[in-house]
């Protein structure tokens, strides 16, 4: 039976954690991802987990111990926002073309500057080329359950890739709301145990991990990490399949919401999502066919089966949190409008990019994109393909 | 997947390497002749050598074999040429040799 609670989303990724009791926990403090290692630390305290934790001295450092445990045979997370995620970057890379496992929780917070402690994608999406798997929420139950499923994923002996389990930062990382918490005994069954076929522990069969691999070898070791990514795709499938079947609740690469018939509709991610939701709600009841995809999956991107859901549409929105200064739109403008680039007829598409440090995004905001797509859909002017919303202006 | 080191070479495919290129023996940096980095090289001059044996511990790249109490000829498949032997040798039994 699933428990009614409620809590923020940083509790109830630490409550994950608790229930999966991993064998280390390299941690380093960084806001809004605090709360998950104090929460850990009570856990600790109390012996509710017998959980290695080590306090170390920097989130480079915090990585690289999770890295050394999981080639040494131990199943190792951690948790970081922001600068701490770019001061981890070298080890990303690190982590993934070694292909271990680490599970680790990003608050996500804007990047400097000018210096911010509020929520956007800038952290994460600026590490999406980093060979982790990435899974978004839009609030504390989908963090919950991308965090039950993520060690399966990541550990998975066809794809053995870092990932991590995104949320929004002080959105949902401290917002409290209601959510269906697992039993302890049936997350555990589920979870399963980390049973590596190699590690440096393992007596009988001595390794070595992480040889020098210049010209002559790193090409096919890059390709192989990238048919890892590629395989990832079945597993977070099967894994949500028997999430499903466990505990009921439904997941895929993305949500779409009201999209049968919908001639305009939103790419967005996370907490922003349940806003638009709103609108569309609204949009809906006077009779207009708008819709939204909610991306959960960002790494692997799922890009035919993200233009086979858009491909019906007259003119999608590509909602970015994050700028990327490539002056022609956000990452996930370019991912989307790449995947849709070889569809017959694709939708026309604009960017907007949104919500940055923590603006505000509100459903008359959203209500503003879908009036300026059903403009577009009626045969209107593209207008530019790039803007920003939000922000003051002379 | 290819598991014998020995095995892993620059013409086999990207599906034959181990994930993430994990290597699953010891002692394996034998079959990688590091040699061919070396630009200068020592030379062991027998008649001088007293086998005070000072030499091989110095050595970083464990290119001079001892044999019972005594050292032989150069590991020339992995000597990288740093010179530190010269340096250690008190009989200047150990010189560059002349390019």
């Amino acid at each position: 039976m699933s428990i009614r609670e409620r809590m923020s989303g940083n509790e109830a990724i630490a409550t994950a954690m608790r229930q999966i009791n991993p064998d280390v926990f390299a941690m380093f403090p960084i806001t809004p991802s605090t709360e998950i290692p104090q929460y850990f630390a009570q856990y600790v305290a109390d012996g509710k987990v017998d959980t290695e934790f080590i306090c170390v001295e920097s989130e480079h450092s915090s990585l690289s111990a999770c890295l050394g445990a999981e080639a040494a045979g131990a199943r190792a997370i951690t948790a970081t926002s922001s600068a701490g995620l770019s001061y981890m970057n070298e080890v990303l890379y690190v982590a993934g073309s070694l292909r271990l496992p680490v599970v680790l929780a990003v608050a996500c917070r804007a990047l400097t500057g000018p210096i911010n402690i509020n929520h956007d994608y800038s952290d994460s999406l600026a590490a999406r080329d980093s060979g982790f798997i990435q899974l978004y929420a839009e609030n504390n139950q989908e963090v919950y359950d991308n965090y039950l499923m993520a060690h399966r994923i990541a550990e998975h002996p066809s794809v053995r890739l870092p990932l991590m389990v995104c949320e929004d930062g002080f959105i949902t990382s401290h917002a409290i709301e209601n959510i269906e918490l697992e039993e302890d005994e049936k997350v555990k069954a589920f979870v399963g145990e980390y049973r590596p076929e190699h590690y440096l522990l393992k007596e009988e069969n001595p390794l070595a991990v992480g040889p020098y691999g210049v010209s002559g070898y790193y090409m096919e070791a890059r390709v192989a990490q990238a048919e890892a990514m590629k395989n990832a795709k079945s597993v977070i499938l099967e894994v949500a399949a028997d999430f499903e079947k466990t505990f009921g609740r439904s997941y895929g690469f993305f949500e779409s919401y009201r999209m049968e018939d919908a001639e305009i509709a939103m790419v967005i991610m996370g907490s922003s999502a349940g806003t638009a939701k709103a609108c569309v709600d609204q949009l809906r009841s006077e009779g207009v066919k708008a819709g939204l995809v909610k991306l959960r999956v960002f790494r692997p991107f799922p890009g035919e089966e993200l233009a086979a859901v858009l491909q019906n549409c007259k003119a999608v929105a590509i909602m970015d949190k994050s700028e990327g200064f490539s002056a022609m739109g956000g990452p996930l403008f370019a991912e989307t409008a790449g995947a849709c680039l070889n569809l017959e007829h694709h939708p026309r598409m604009i960017d907007i990019v949104y919500g940055l440090g923590g603006r505000d995004f509100t459903v008359e905001a959203a209500r503003s994109v879908y009036d300026r797509l059903a403009g577009i859909a009626a045969g209107g002017e593209l207008g530019p393909v790039y803007t920003h919303m939000g922000q003051r202006e002379r | 997947m290819i598991t014998k080191a020995e095995q892993i070479n620059e013409k086999i495919a990207w599906q034959d390497l181990t994930t993430g290129c994990e290597i699953y023996e010891p002692g394996t940096s034998r079959l990688t002749k590091t040699g061919e980095w070396r630009v200068r090289t020592p030379e062991w001059i027998e008649e001088k050598c007293k086998q005070c044996l000072l030499c091989a511990p110095f050595c970083p790249d464990s290119s001079i074999p001892v044999k019972e109490g005594r050292r032989g000829e150069f590991d020339y498949e992995h000597c990288k040429g740093c010179g530190i032997c010269i340096k250690a040798c008190p009989f200047n039994a150990i010189a560059w040799k002349e390019s």
